[in-house]
């Protein structure tokens, strides 16, 4: 069946439908990572967005549940060159084009991508849909206009827990996650290192979350855009006299927010598993697996006198020069903008998790 | 930390000669390099003994000793250079092996030299396979089961502990020359004891079997900082027990989940860490089993290799080019991204393209030899293709082929495909297109299914439209700056990528695939016509398929199309193009044989029309013409069945240089002497009913070819060449001399106005090459090509005039009167050019001489006379001629004569003569002691014995016609199984037999081209090389 993208400036990409049937509209992005479709697809910061996957061949090794980064699958859609539903790959337990039509999430292949990308590239990420090719253009319009904006947007509290959840061993480090997103790659590493994590729903006043005593707190990544997020600025703030507090992606732009600093949206985001970030105290460079449509506004390398004290810039996407991670240096409180959870992408920064944990181990 | 400027001088090896297993990627490599070391202003001294390289253009280097890549002479270029650092991971395993040499005997520490890329322990680590085992154990990673043995015994042993299949590996060999798959016992005995006679270490290496897993290869980088960035990763198509070289092999990889993509990538930099490569490129390769996750390495390069030219020029990233940047010193975040120029290289390169690349065989060309494929790389070449999508990629790599033979459809498909072959998935699609399902292919093949699923939709590869696409290294993610292209269909209305400019172009056709006769020496005419296109203010556009090429790199060009040389392909160029003019005549037959299409499409050809070339190739049309210029050819036929060959035979006259018409280096053409022998030629050859030329052959003949360039109105001399070997070797086989050691003033005379004549009257515009036979007082014209020849890189070595430059300026409408040539520019010094040969690689293969070319690749030795020269190209093919021993003599009836004068040399020399008793009667007669031996028939000890003992050190046996083949037979291939030179012609016994007596005089002197082409040989040449020319009878 015939369906086209189309995106909120006019602009049209033909293929056909596969997986789920029916409309769907969101923020138009592109991953250039070349695997991992399925955590892609389950990771919460890809919530509301139609993920474009610039690398050619999708599905080609099925689905399983080893690969799910989340309970749900959290993107709008996904919009493919060339997608397969093989059954009987080693490894897999379901097709990805059956697999995404059990989720409910439609999907485009046979799209023009590196098109579809270039467009992107030069005008930025923005609105669109994919839809039947019976719907007429002007309707589909209406509805790709109809969707919000990705400005000004809070997508934390729709993806995180609800409820407390707790996972790992008890009697070691206790640390306290605010859920605005959370992936299984994150749990998982804190759990292998002997951590308990606490999930609690992002909304959860400051107060409460130090009630229980924790050793630490973890900022999570997560969708939409941080400057929506006020409410849990002011928490974090709250948290931060206390506790060591550290984070990744979302959380570290919460982080930022909460020492002062100001984020802005990406022209069209970084999203990948190959970009370069130095961590510019050691000049290391970590190949890094990324997923974020806004940044923190800042200097690598700079040492300011942000509202919770002194604090540096301390790596730098070596593609555009923006901020990958930043310290606060009279707390122990640091963040990185990069996934070193990885899931996909390279294993190069799991070491961070170490690291993470050494101070809180420390603090506590 | 930047640029290291301790070091002023850096010593870069080349690669040598072409073979099977080390091809044109190391020019690739290795030009990159040298220019990369030039611009950050290193003084660079080059050592590769291979003429038809870009690399030894002398504006590569400071110094450039197209010198043999051995100990001895590399020790000199050291004493004469004192480089400060030697880099040797560019030059493939021939440089890698060269530098452990250097280092153990002491040259690198006398002279203070760095070893930089790769240090000694880390290559060590890598090529030692006891090492590399251990430190894989002690890095946490797996390797197959495997023991080392360097006998017999410890061999069976590890069949008793492993059972079969077992994998056979000789330690230190190219391309896993002389290693196999064990499937019986027997299988098992003779690929170990093969194995270990062609381990330089006498050390194979047994594997467990991983046959079937699929294989996989990462390219890794790594800088001084420890950061370490993977370029590419490659496919196998093919699963384990392939050779990679021989495998059709995709990237980015296809089948693996994300984690067990991310478990290889971890391994690769665990081990580029383990072995310790620094700074610089590697290829490691795995085994991965998918249903259970088992991961095994399966080797690491520490240095740039096939793999990783072919991951540059899939990806865009040039891995050779950092890896040099990265050895002096460099960090992978202080270099640029040439394509985006605005992004560092510490990046991982990711595709929205697929590549593809095809192994291009030549089985062809050794009739008897096992094709089958196994761990021992048979290919000679290969072709990579760029698709939007893994189908139009491999469609396009099966058509970038160029296969002349249809492949053969007959028998049970499916039994056949349980031994892998060179024309597998033409089996493979055939059984698809027949409806047989994916899982019974699988079954034969380990292929995974999502590659046959692939496969059974191909014809949907090209729906659509076609557009070009750039490669550029991000999927789109950033501007690219360099214009790298491939052809994709995509869904109309399709949005073009190409920005065409303002300028004028010129677009070259490469050479597609390496194969034999058809090799780097047209690459490198491509790339000079390119340099010269920009350097005239107009934009080069190239076209070509050969990921091992320097034509390919995006550097070359203006726009590189990488694409399939069909003329629909190049026609679809042209559109996009426009170019003011295309050259066909620089990239051998591969783009002449679209010259008639493009003319039809009205495209316009620069230089030489193919009318030209049309009559050159007219035997009738161009003996007429030769007749009415007053020239000779010999008697000749034209033949359409096999009675009118037959019967225009004898008017001839035997014996009979017989082919088919339009061939490629000589292929099916064979010397016939008598009725009998032709009919069985015709037999054999004549089954499609094509067009025969029957010659007479000129026997004893001396053969000369000659290089030249014609602007229309004036003719310039490049070079005249008299080739070793006789009349009746395939030219591109045959050793030859610049500039002739044995022709007169007279003759010379004769020939360079003969060529003059020819070139103005076939109404060439650019190169010409003519060949001719002189026979007595008489020349007679073989053959001419108005086109760049085989040859013309030596030339330009040897003389330090780059023909093919000047050709493509005169096509561009320069004239030649103003271009200021010397007249004579050979100079004083003796450039020989020797072939080099792949019999050593296929077993079975009779390593004899003929009129069909077999060599893969060439060398070329310079000194003040011609037995220097000859003893300097004769080492660097690997066929170093001894200094003492036994020589082994059996020669037919008419050389008896002629051995005894090469018998009474050696024997002078200190040489033991022993020969066949018919040759050891001749040489007694002589009165030179001589020892008989047994021929192989007449029982033990016989010939065979006394080789394989090791006691032999040369051996020069001459058969003629079909006579006394079968001893010759096994004779040469017990010679080369053990390494020994083996010389059949006369003419080449003799050269070799000078060149012994002048190597007593001690080691040739080195001289570096810029020395020669500067101020001629009495300078270059120092004192004691004089003495050289003295002494010997020049």
């Amino acid at each position: 069946m015939s369906a086209y993208l189309l995106l909120e400036d006019g602009e049209r990409f033909d293929g056909e439908a596969v997986g789920a049937e029916g409309i769907t509209t969101g923020e138009v992005v592109f991953t250039t990572g070349m695997s991992g479709y399925q955590e892609s697809m389950t990771d919460p910061s890809f919530a509301r967005q139609l993920i474009t996957f610039t690398t050619v061949h999708v599905g080609n090794y099925g689905v399983s549940e080893a690969a799910w980064e989340s309970d749900r699958v959290h993107a709008a859609g996904a919009i493919m060159r060339e997608a397969v539903n093989t059954t009987d790959a080693p490894g897999a337990e379901q097709g990805w084009l059956d697999w995404l039509a059990a989720e409910g999430v439609p999907g485009i292949a046979g799209v023009d991508t590196r098109s579809l990308v270039r467009h992107i590239r030069s005008a930025g990420a923005m609105r669109g849909g994919i839809f039947p090719a019976r719907l007429n253009p002007a309707d589909a319009m209406d509805l790709v206009r109809a969707e919000p904006s990705m400005v000004g947007r809070d997508l934390a509290r729709e993806v995180g827990v609800t409820e407390p959840r707790a996972y790992g061993p008890e009697g070691g480090l206790r640390i306290v996650a605010l859920d605005t997103g959370i992936k299984r790659s994150i749990v998982r590493n804190f759990v292998e290192r002997g951590v308990r994590l606490e999930l609690h729903p992002c909304t959860t006043p400051a107060g409460e979350l130090l009630a229980g005593d924790p050793d630490g707190f973890f900022l999570v990544p997560g969708p939409g855009d941080p400057a929506a997020l006020d409410y849990l600025v002011d928490t974090i703030r709250a948290l931060l006299v206390r506790k060591p507090v550290f984070g990744i992606c979302l959380g570290h732009q919460l982080l930022s927010r909460a020492a002062g600093l100001d984020t802005f949206k990406l022209p069209f985001g970084h999203r990948g598993a190959n970009h370069p970030v130095k961590d510019l105290a050691t000049g290391r460079i970590a190949i890094t697996s990324q997923n974020h449509g806004f940044a923190v506004s800042g200097t690598p390398g700079s040492r300011i006198d942000s509202d919770l004290g002194a604090a540096e810039l301390t790596h730098v996407n070596l593609y555009d020069g923006t901020v990958e991670g930043f310290r606060l240096l009279d707390v122990p409180a640091a963040c990185v903008q990069y996934h070193p959870e990885a899931g996909p992408g390279p294993n190069d920064s799991l070491g961070l998790f170490d690291t993470f944990i050494g101070e809180f181990d420390r603090a506590a | 930390m930047p640029r290291r400027d301790d070091l002023q001088k850096i010593l870069v090896l080349g690669s040598g000669p072409i073979v099977i297993g080390q091809a044109a990627e190391f020019d690739y490599s290795g030009a990159q390099a040298c220019k990369v070391l030039l611009e950050e202003g290193y003084e660079v001294v080059l050592v590769n003994s291979n003429p038809a390289t870009i690399m030894t253009d002398p504006e590569f280097a400071t110094a450039t000793y197209v010198e043999p890549l051995l100990p001895g002479p590399v020790a000199q270029v050291i004493e004469r250079e004192r480089p400060d650092a030697l880099l040797p991971t560019l030059g493939g395993q021939t440089a890698l092996n060269l530098a452990k040499t250097l280092h153990e005997d002491g040259t690198l520490e006398r002279f203070g030299v760095e070893l930089i890329g790769a240090t000694y322990d880390a290559i060590c680590r890598a090529e030692d396979r006891e090492l590399f085992d251990a430190t894989m154990r002690e890095a946490g990673l797996r390797t197959a089961r495997n023991t080392i043995a360097t006998d017999l015994g410890q061999a069976r042993a590890a069949l008793d502990a492993f059972g079969l299949p077992l994998i056979v590996r000789p330690a230190f060999t190219l391309g896993g020359r002389g290693g196999g798959i064990a499937r019986s016992e027997a299988d098992f005995e003779r690929i170990v004891a093969g194995g270990l006679a062609a381990s330089p270490i006498g050390q194979v290496l047994i594997d467990e079997s991983v046959l079937g897993w699929g294989e996989f290869e990462l390219e890794v980088m790594r800088d001084s900082a420890d950061n370490v960035v993977v370029v590419c990763s490659i496919e196998n198509v093919d699963p384990m027990g392939v050779h990679t070289g021989d495998s059709v092999t995709v990237a980015p990889q296809q089948t693996l989940t994300d984690r067990q993509y991310q478990v290889l990538r971890d391994h690769a930099i665990a081990v580029i860490r383990a072995v310790g490569v620094e700074t610089g490129g590697s290829n490691v390769q795995f085994a991965v089993n998918p249903a259970t996750d088992d991961v095994v390495v399966i080797e690491m390069n520490p240095r740039v290799s096939r793999s990783s030219a072919l991951a540059s020029k899939a990806t865009g990233f040039p891995i050779a080019k950092i890896a040099a940047r990265l050895a002096v010193g460099y960090r992978l975040d202080e270099i640029d991204n040439d394509i985006t120029k605005r992004t560092p290289a510490s990046f991982e390169p990711v595709l929205d393209y697929a590549v593809v690349k095809w192994p291009r065989f030549a089985f062809e060309k050794f009739p008897g030899v096992d094709s089958g494929l196994s761990t021992h790389m048979k290919s000679v070449g290969e072709v990579m293709a760029i698709g939007r999508t893994f189908r139009q990629a491999f469609a396009k790599a099966m058509r970038s082929r160029e296969v002349d033979a249809p492949v053969d459809l007959s028998g049970d498909l499916l039994a056949r495909l349980e031994h892998p072959s060179a024309d597998r998935f033409d089996l493979i699609l055939e059984l698809l297109g027949r409806g047989v399902a994916e899982e019974e292919i699988r079954a034969r093949t380990g292929i995974d299914l999502w590659f046959l699923r692939q496969l059974r939709e191909l014809d949907d590869a090209f729906a659509g439209e076609r557009t070009y696409r750039a490669v550029d290294t991000c999927a789109a993610e950033f501007e690219a700056e360099t214009p790298y292209f491939y052809s994709a269909w995509e869904r109309p209305p399709v949005r073009t990528e190409i920005e065409r400019g303002d300028r004028p172009s010129v677009m070259i056709l490469g050479s597609g695939p390496n194969r034999i006769g058809q090799g780097i020496e047209f690459d490198y005419c491509c790339v000079h016509a390119a340099m010269t296109v920009r350097e005239s203010g107009r934009d080069a556009v190239m076209v070509n398929c050969n990921p091992e090429t320097v034509s390919t790199d995006y550097d070359t060009s203006d726009r590189l199309y990488f694409e399939p040389l069909t003329l629909e392909d190049v026609l679809a160029i042209v559109d996009v193009e426009q170019p003011e003019g295309v050259v066909v005549q620089f990239g051998g037959q591969t783009p002449l044989k679209l010259a008639a299409g493009l003319e039809a499409a009205g495209v316009p050809l620069l230089g030489t029309q193919p009318e030209a070339i049309d009559l050159a190739e007219d035997r009738g049309r161009f003996s007429r013409l030769l007749g009415e210029l007053g020239l000779r050819v010999p008697p000749y036929a034209t033949a359409h069945s096999a009675e009118e060959a037959l019967a225009a035979a004898p008017g001839i006259g035997w014996p009979l240089l017989v082919r088919p018409s339009y061939v490629l280096g000589g292929r099916a053409m064979e010397i016939v002497y008598d009725p009998e022998g032709l009919a069985d030629y015709l037999r054999r050859v004549n089954g499609s009913g094509r067009e025969i030329f029957l010659d007479r052959f000129l026997e004893n003949a001396i053969e000369v070819d000659v290089d030249a360039i014609c602007d229309g109105e004036d003719v310039w001399i490049g070079g005249v060449m008299q080739h070793v070997e006789e009349a009746g070797i395939h030219s591109g086989d045959s050793a030859c001399v610049l500039p002739p050691h044995s022709l007169g003033s007279e003759m010379l005379g004769e020939i360079r106005e003969a060529t003059r004549r020819i070139a103005l009257a076939l109404g060439t515009v650019g190169l010409i090459n003519v060949q001719y036979g002189v026979l007595g007082d008489d020349l007679y014209v073989i053959e001419a090509n108005p086109r760049a020849s085989r040859t013309v890189p030596f030339v330009s070595k040897a003389t330090g005039v780059p023909l093919a430059k000047l050709a493509c300026r005169v096509m561009l409408g320069e004239r030649l009167a103003s271009l200021n040539l010397p007249a004579d520019p050979c100079g004083d010094h003796v450039s020989v050019k020797e072939a080099v040969l792949p019999f050593d690689r296929f077993a079975g293969a009779d390593a004899l001489l003929g009129p069909e070319m077999r060599s893969t690749g060439e060398v070329m030795g310079v000194a003040a006379d011609f037995p220097a020269a000859f003893a300097k190209a004769q080492a660097a093919a690997g066929a170093r001629l001894p200094g003492s021993g036994a020589v082994f003599l059996t020669v037919t009836d008419t050389d008896k004569s002629a051995v005894m004068g090469i018998a009474a040399q050696l024997y002078d020399l200190g040489f033991r003569i022993v020969a066949t008793r018919g040759t050891a009667a001749a040489i007694s007669r002589m009165g030179i002691p001589v020892e008989p031996l047994n021929k192989i028939g007449e029982g033990s000890p016989h010939v065979l014995d006394w080789i394989e003992s090791g006691d032999v050190t040369l051996v020069i046996n001459t058969p003629t016609g079909t006579a006394a083949r079968t001893d010759g037979y096994e004779i040469r291939r017990a010679a080369i199984a053990r390494g020994i030179p083996c010389i059949t012609t006369i003419a080449g016994g003799m050269a070799a037999t000078r060149a012994i007596a002048a190597g007593r005089v001690g080691e040739p002197a080195v001289v570096s081209l810029q020395e020669l082409h500067a101020r001629g040989v009495a300078h270059a040449f120092p004192a004691n090389a004089a003495s050289q020319v003295q002494g010997t009878q020049r």
